[in-house]
């Protein structure tokens, strides 16, 4: 039994496992949570070494300080993160898409998210967790997934299983780029509004609220009207879409969102957008372009092929 | 049958049955539902049938709308499907300390605390559909003289176990959870469990439940 590990000197505000989430359960009330940010989720695993499918740690705004116990071990970390490494000798500002080694003793410093929300930790090898419903992601509403379903806590130890150096030191050159324009597909309920609030919709700046989580983002700004009905007949739902309740403010469902909603669809982010959705954090301007199914279709194979690009160049 | 398909964004399908609630409809959906998961079509990754909608997510990396679309259309869906629906019997404890809207149901029905019991205990319910939270079951149909609105301002917390109405509809809150519904009791059972790699949830889509009214007492000794 090997034994190394990390510390948990400070969770950081949500720190969880998320690999690429879990399928085919929305019939019964389970969401597929899963990284946030899929691509800087991919270029983690792909700078370490590992399968682009291993769990790693997700952090939010502020993220953990870890200290490691154990063999030689590398790390990366992906987003656009403001950390340092430190071991008893010194301390340095580490960098976003390059891969460290770390030792026995040394500690990681994730002091913050920079003008974005979530960052990942990756190590060489693998994290000794248990998989619910074949995925580690950790949905904390429902405590499902690994280290039972809770985000990580400080003075916890987080036992590493397994660690592969057949990977040397790693990087690559990576700005995320920070947007304001959201491309949106119109919803089921489109119609359901008043010519006014379908322009509000597509030409009006709404502001990100403190009320987003990994279920939903919560938008403040001009009020959407509705003339139909701010009800319907609960549905199923969908990370991205639009719902606008009675009170005129849109909410997106994101990862760990409720699987069935009775609020009316305005519309839905194309998944080209949906990575840089989620890291819009409190207070950013959003905009929302309309964008048609087929130009969707076609900006998100175009966006597969760049992640698939990256991560070809590590 | 599906009246009609439309994209719900860029990663889904939306199959619309008709906007009236009744099982024949509900039974269209979850006919659906159960055919196209047996047929384990390559690209779909999530179905969520509901009252008279069904909704097919797929990974865009594998498929697109119109093949999907394609697929769903020349389904043949009449093979009968072995599913075997189950009768359960919920007990639910209405004391004061759970039925935490019993006063308000009793103004905005204008029925004794009496009535509304003895109309929600008499009666069986069909489960139309599960989710919004894990295993929370939607049952209908209520009398037309127990139909109540949503509470105007939703409970952050509806505690776990909580048996609530609105409209022609009952529910059970799996876990606590962020709710509206006005609540009528607390049901001691466990309706979902995560230990279950297969069939976590006690009720599905399909099955019929009656509910049946146990003392305090009864409550707290409830040993499953």
């Amino acid at each position: 039994m090997s034994n190394n590990y990390f510390e948990i000197i400070r969770a950081g505000i949500n720190t969880t496992f998320q690999d690429r989430g879990r399928c085919n359960l929305y019939h019964i009330g389970i969401p597929f949570s899963g990284a946030m940010d899929n691509r800087n989720y991919l270029l983690a695993n792909r700078l370490v070494g590992n399968k682009l499918d291993t769990p790693v740690i997700e952090f939010a705004y502020q993220g953990p300080l870890l200290k490691y116990y154990g063999d030689k071990i590398y790390i990366a970390i992906t987003g656009d993160v403001i950390f340092k490494l430190k071991n008893k000798d010194n301390e340095i500002v580490g960098n976003c898409y390059e891969s460290y080694q770390l030792e026995n003793g040394d500690e990681i410093d994730i002091l913050s998210t920079n003008k974005s929300v979530y960052g990942y930790l990756s190590i060489s090898g693998e994290f000794n967790l248990k998989p619910q419903w074949g995925s580690f992601s950790i949905n904390t509403k429902a405590n499902i997934g690994s280290n039972d379903g809770k985000k990580l806590e400080n003075n916890q130890k987080i036992n590493i299983s397994k660690i592969n150096l057949s990977q040397g030191k790693n990087k690559i050159n990576y700005l995320n780029s920070k947007v304001e324009n959201i491309r949106v597909l119109k919803g089921t309920n489109f119609n359901y509004f008043s010519e006014e609030g379908k322009k509000i919709f597509f030409k009006k700046e709404f502001i990100v609220s403190k009320l987003s989580d990994r279920m939903g983002m919560r938008l403040e700004g001009p009020k959407i009207d509705n003339i139909v009905n701010t009800n319907i007949k609960s549905e199923g739902l969908l990370k991205g879409v639009i719902q606008v309740p009675a009170d005129g403010n849109p909410i997106i469902m994101l990862s760990d969102h409720g699987t069935i909603g009775g609020y009316p669809k305005i519309g839905v982010v194309a998944s080209v957008d949906y990575d840089r959705l989620v890291q819009m954090s409190p207070g950013s301007k959003i905009k929302f372009k309309e964008i048609n199914l087929s130009d969707a279709e076609t900006l998100f194979k175009l966006y597969e092929m760049e992640t698939q690009n990256l991560l070809s160049q590590i | 049958m599906i009246k009609n398909i439309s994209n719900l964004g860029d990663a889904a399908l939306y199959c619309d049955f008709g906007t009236e609630v009744n099982k024949q409809i509900n039974s269209e959906v979850i006919k659906y539902f159960n055919t196209i998961k047996e047929k384990n079509i390559k690209g779909i990754n999530n179905l969520t049938p509901s009252y008279n909608k069904l909704i097919i997510s797929y990974d865009l990396r594998i498929i697109n709308f119109n093949e999907i679309k394609d697929i769903i259309e020349k389904l043949n869906v009449t093979e009968t499907l072995k599913i075997v629906n189950k009768n359960l019997e919920i007990p639910v404890c209405c004391d004061a300390s759970f039925s935490l809207d019993m006063k308000r149901l009793e103004k905005k029905l204008n029925l004794s605390q009496e009535d509304i019991l003895s109309n929600f205990f008499g009666k069986e319910f069909f489960c139309y559909m599960t989710g919004f939270i894990a295993g929370l079951p939607f049952l209908g149909d209520l009398d037309e003289n127990m139909r109540v609105q949503r509470l105007e301002t939703p409970r952050v917390k509806v505690p776990k176990g909580s048996v609530g109405i609105t409209e022609q509809f009952a529910n059970i809150y799996t876990y606590e959870s962020p709710g509206g519904w006005n609540i009528i009791g607390n049901t001691p059972l466990k309706l979902f469990d995560s230990s279950k790699e297969k069939d976590p949830n006690l009720i599905n889509p399909g099955d019929t439940i009656i509910f049946k009214q146990i003392t305090l007492e009864e409550y707290e000794n409830y040993n499953e």
